[in-house]
């Protein structure tokens, strides 16, 4: 599944680096802290957090997951946005909680 | 014999910048051309020492030496110190302030995921003084 495919069926809004949205998904990491996710995540997850600052898209980048989504309408802050299309990390914004998402990702999954 | 050879200088409290160091040096592995993973586990590493530098040091010098063997990374701050490397080891256990919660640090996982994804770690560390992290990963 690809980042727009994603994206279209949990009804979200890709909010950066649309260029990358052909990014591959294979699994997914929800978790608000980044020591978690720079630690656990796997390369082309769907990261789920409420965190969208900068150090977000750092963590996403060197985790090279393959796109974050940003839960409960989180906001991204303007450099974080900056990073995101810098590096080719993609993200989506949803009004759906983290534990909505997950369940959503893992039905897409085939979870 | 060394491949290349990088020195950073962190900046303290600066965590618009936190993890340029790391992010840069992922670059220059790649185009090394080094395993993903051995890449991924020095970035780990790397982005975990280099938060510390920031939350507790107010920065420092990285340097880092690269050889087809293994990757060796050197962190120096003049920060508070650690009084009790054994806690500071212990996974959950941290010493963020609560400003840096909340930007998603303080997990207690900085120093065990350090250890975890790298082949030698040594910690030298004096009170008042500041503290020295060496590790190395090995390119198998």
């Amino acid at each position: 599944m690809t980042v727009s495919q994603l994206c279209e069926s949990i009804g979200g809004k890709i909010i950066a680096a649309a260029d990358a949205s052909d990014n591959l998904i294979k699994g997914g990491y929800t978790c608000d802290f980044l020591s978690f996710v720079i630690g656990k995540a796997k390369s082309e997850d769907a990261w789920i957090t409420v965190i969208g600052n900068v150090n977000t898209i750092a963590v996403a980048s060197l985790a090279d997951v393959g796109c974050i989504i940003l839960a409960e309408d989180s906001p991204l802050d303007e450099d974080a946005k900056d990073k995101a299309e810098m590096v080719g990390i993609p993200v989506i914004s949803s009004s759906k909680n983290s534990f909505e998402l997950s369940v959503e990702l893992g039905k897409l999954l085939g979870m | 014999m060394s491949l290349a050879t990088y020195r950073f200088e962190v900046p303290g409290d600066d965590f618009t910048r936190a993890g340029e160091a790391s992010g840069s040096l992922k670059r220059s592995l790649k185009k090394i051309g080094f395993d993903p993973d051995i890449i991924r586990r020095v970035s780990i590493a790397m982005y975990e020492a280099e938060i510390n530098m920031v939350i507790h040091a107010n920065g420092g010098v990285i340097d880092v030496e690269v050889s087809p063997q293994k990757i060796d990374i050197w962190f120096r701050d003049k920060g508070p110190g650690i009084p009790d490397i054994d806690l500071a080891m212990q996974e959950g256990y941290s010493t963020a302030p609560d400003n840096v919660r909340s930007l998603g640090f303080g997990a207690g996982m900085g120093l065990p995921n350090i250890k975890k994804y790298t082949d030698e770690m040594k910690i030298d560390t004096e009170i008042g003084v500041g503290t020295t992290v060496y590790i190395s990963v090995y390119a198998k």
